[in-house]
């Protein structure tokens, strides 16, 4: 089997929104100081769903990550190779940038159509950054596969895959045709942590880099010329902060102040 | 500028959904004018049609095969729908059916969906789409290249109408053909009693209160302000720790909730977390954490061990009850 892992690279989630910063003339984030761009955490997990299936699966089977991105999305690639997969390959080409959800899985379908013998693609439920979730359902419709979404559990057998799905109340299991794309949720579990040896064990893997003539792309359907939807304003929503903290000697004091606004204000 | 909008609506228990219905409202605020279209499918379709308030046009299908969700055939029927009303603007909840129907019918259309937007204007013709980006930390507005403009709309982001006709006409769309995915198993949740969602008051705990045991505190806090009142909710960073269960879970890819009172116990605010209660009334904070995120968004908060805050909290709460 071959399967394949999209995975971005991302500004950390995590940065603390004190120093998230925002510049408006580019509607961009500006990368914070000090903190590293990550692999998209759901990208991860999804790694770890198609390399569960791999080893299931025995030694014909492989892996190949796939990023669209900048050279430093290198990194990216590296640790899901650290992970085990067998190959990366980068999409870097200065006509890819700018693109909205339809162009990155126009890119990816070309990618994954030249690659030729793709059984299945794992996709994050959501790229932590822009938050779309999306791709993976563009990429299905894009290639004309099947697609089961926001995944807790993945399992291959006799030509199909059963996918648990995780619903607003409760879970589902479906079963659908191969080739198809799977987006991955954090229901699934923790990704992997790869230990030093497969670190270096991922250096020395490949990564092949292709660009839009390679895909056989027109660079005006791609990128910011092909997209669809177009950011006109990206800012940073106000909080209003008026918190007044419970006073008290004793928690019971602080509790008993608690309940009398809560009274006073009607809300209990 | 007069806009046709179509919204895809859902069936809950056999009656429009709420967020169908607030759906629609947007829709006839948004439509200027135009027509406003809902889709509905599954059995009690044409019945749930009449209480769609807002729509001047139902497209309906009653096959019992649409009560559980498949995409494939979903999108057929709304093609049609789609087909006959022309749309400017199409409408989906971002649910279980608009995470998915959003992209593919974005794609199928040869247009593009904003993903969970929060409110969508119409800007003398041109639709505009807000979203929160970035966990919450960013708000972005789009702008569409091609049409129809397609949204997902997050839960409580219009109010529904209280007064006001339903569908004038009602069209008949196809019953569902073939799928490519089977459902070989389902389970429900269970959650019984009062929902979050509905909940006048959601009691939430954190990754801070240290062991899944700590919940049954969490649990007495909202049995004190009421079972018919307050339900309980969890931070992600707690239900993945498997210390309550996911349907419990509040925020950005787990439940928007927008009680009166939303209590915040061992819960540090993250954006993620923020993006699923910022909408709530009044948020108070019980956090030991002096700089935690969630006192940006609190009204009231006491700063301290929730392991001593939380006993005394639950006394007074009892001893207010008895009152
Ligand atoms: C794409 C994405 C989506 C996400 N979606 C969601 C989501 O839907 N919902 C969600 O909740 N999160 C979500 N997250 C995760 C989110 O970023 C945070 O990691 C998470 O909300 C943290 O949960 P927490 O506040 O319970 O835990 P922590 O951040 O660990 O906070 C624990 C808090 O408890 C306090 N505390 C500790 N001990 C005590 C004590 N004894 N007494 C009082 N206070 C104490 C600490 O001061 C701290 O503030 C998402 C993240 C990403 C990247
Ligand atoms: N630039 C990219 N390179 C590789 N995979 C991507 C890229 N953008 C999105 N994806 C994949 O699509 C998923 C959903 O992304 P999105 O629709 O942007 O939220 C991500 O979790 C990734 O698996």
């Amino acid at each position: 089997m071959h399967l394949v892992v999209c995975a971005k690279q991302i500004p950390d989630p995590d940065t603390p929104p004190s120093a998230f910063k925002i510049d408006e003339a580019t509607n961009s984030v500006v990368p914070a100081p000090g903190i590293s761009p990550i692999l998209s955490q759901f990208d991860g997990i999804a790694a770890e769903a198609a390399l569960r299936i791999k080893e299931s699966q025995g030694d014909d089977s492989k892996v190949t990550v796939i990023s669209m991105g900048a050279d430093s999305a290198r990194a990216a690639i590296k640790q899901v190779l650290a992970m085990g997969a067998d190959e990366g390959v980068l999409l870097n080409d200065d006509a890819f940038e700018g693109g909205d959800s339809y162009t990155t899985a126009k890119v990816l379908a070309a990618a994954i159509n030249h690659l030729g013998d793709v059984d299945a693609v794992f996709c994050g439920r959501q790229a932590a950054d822009w938050d779309m979730g999306q791709v993976g359902l563009l990429l299905s419709e894009e290639l004309n596969w099947a697609s089961a979404i926001i995944a807790k559990g993945v399992e291959y057998g006799d030509g199909n895959i059963s996918v648990q799905r995780v619903l607003t109340d409760g879970f589902e299991t479906v079963s659908t045709q191969l080739p198809a794309v799977v987006t991955v949720s954090n229901e699934f579990g923790e990704p992997r942590y790869p230990k030093l040896p497969q670190i270096m064990a991922a250096a020395k893997k490949t990564v092949t880099q292709f660009g839009a003539s390679d895909l056989g792309l027109d660079p005006s359907d791609v990128g910011a010329s092909g997209s669809r939807l177009k950011v006109e304003r990206l800012y940073i929503p106000e909080t209003d902060s008026n918190v007044e903290f419970m006073e008290g000697d004793t928690p019971q004091e602080q509790a008993a102040a608690l309940v009398q606004k809560l009274q006073a204000d009607k809300l209990i | 500028m007069a806009q046709n909008i179509l919204v895809i609506g859902e069936l809950d228990d056999g009656a429009a959904s709420t967020t169908t219905l607030e759906l629609l409202a947007g829709a006839s605020s948004l439509s200027d004018g135009g027509s406003v279209g809902v889709t509905l499918l599954g059995a009690g379709a044409s019945s749930a049609a009449t209480s769609c308030v807002g729509a001047t046009v139902a497209y309906v299908n009653d096959d019992s095969e649409y009560d559980s969700f498949r995409g494939d055939q979903w999108l057929n029927a709304i093609a049609g729908a789609v087909e006959s009303s022309s749309p400017d603007v199409v409408l989906i909840a971002q649910s279980i059916v608009g995470r998915e129907i959003g992209p593919r019918l974005s794609h199928r259309l040869g247009t593009a969906v904003a993903m969970d937007c929060v409110s969508i204007s119409n800007d003398g013709g041109a639709t505009k789409a807000t979203r929160p980006c970035f966990g919450g930390n960013a708000m972005a507005t789009y702008g569409f290249e091609t049409s129809p403009a397609i949204a997902t709309v997050r839960a409580k982001s219009f109010e529904i109408l209280e007064s006001g006709s339903g569908p004038a006409t009602t069209e008949e769309l196809p019953g569902a053909g073939e799928s490519r995915t089977a459902i070989i198993a389902t389970e429900e949740a269970t959650s019984e009693g009062l929902q979050i969602q509905d909940a006048p008051v959601v009691v939430c705990g954190g990754r801070g209160l240290g062991e899944a045991e700590a919940f049954s505190q969490i649990e007495e806090i909202a049995a004190a302000i009421g079972a018919d009142k307050a339900a309980v909710g969890a931070s992600r960073a707690a239900v993945d720790l498997g210390w309550y269960p996911p349907s419990q879970q509040v925020g950005l890819t787990g439940k928007v909730v927008t009680p009166d009172l939303y209590l915040a116990v061992a819960v540090s605010g993250a954006s993620q977390h923020m993006a699923g209660c910022s909408g709530s009334k009044t948020i108070v904070g019980i956090n030991r954490d002096e700089e935690a995120n969630i006192w940006s968004f609190s009204r009231y908060g006491i700063i301290g061990d929730y392991k001593q805050i939380v006993p005394a909290l639950i006394e007074e709460l009892k001893k207010a009850a008895g009152n």
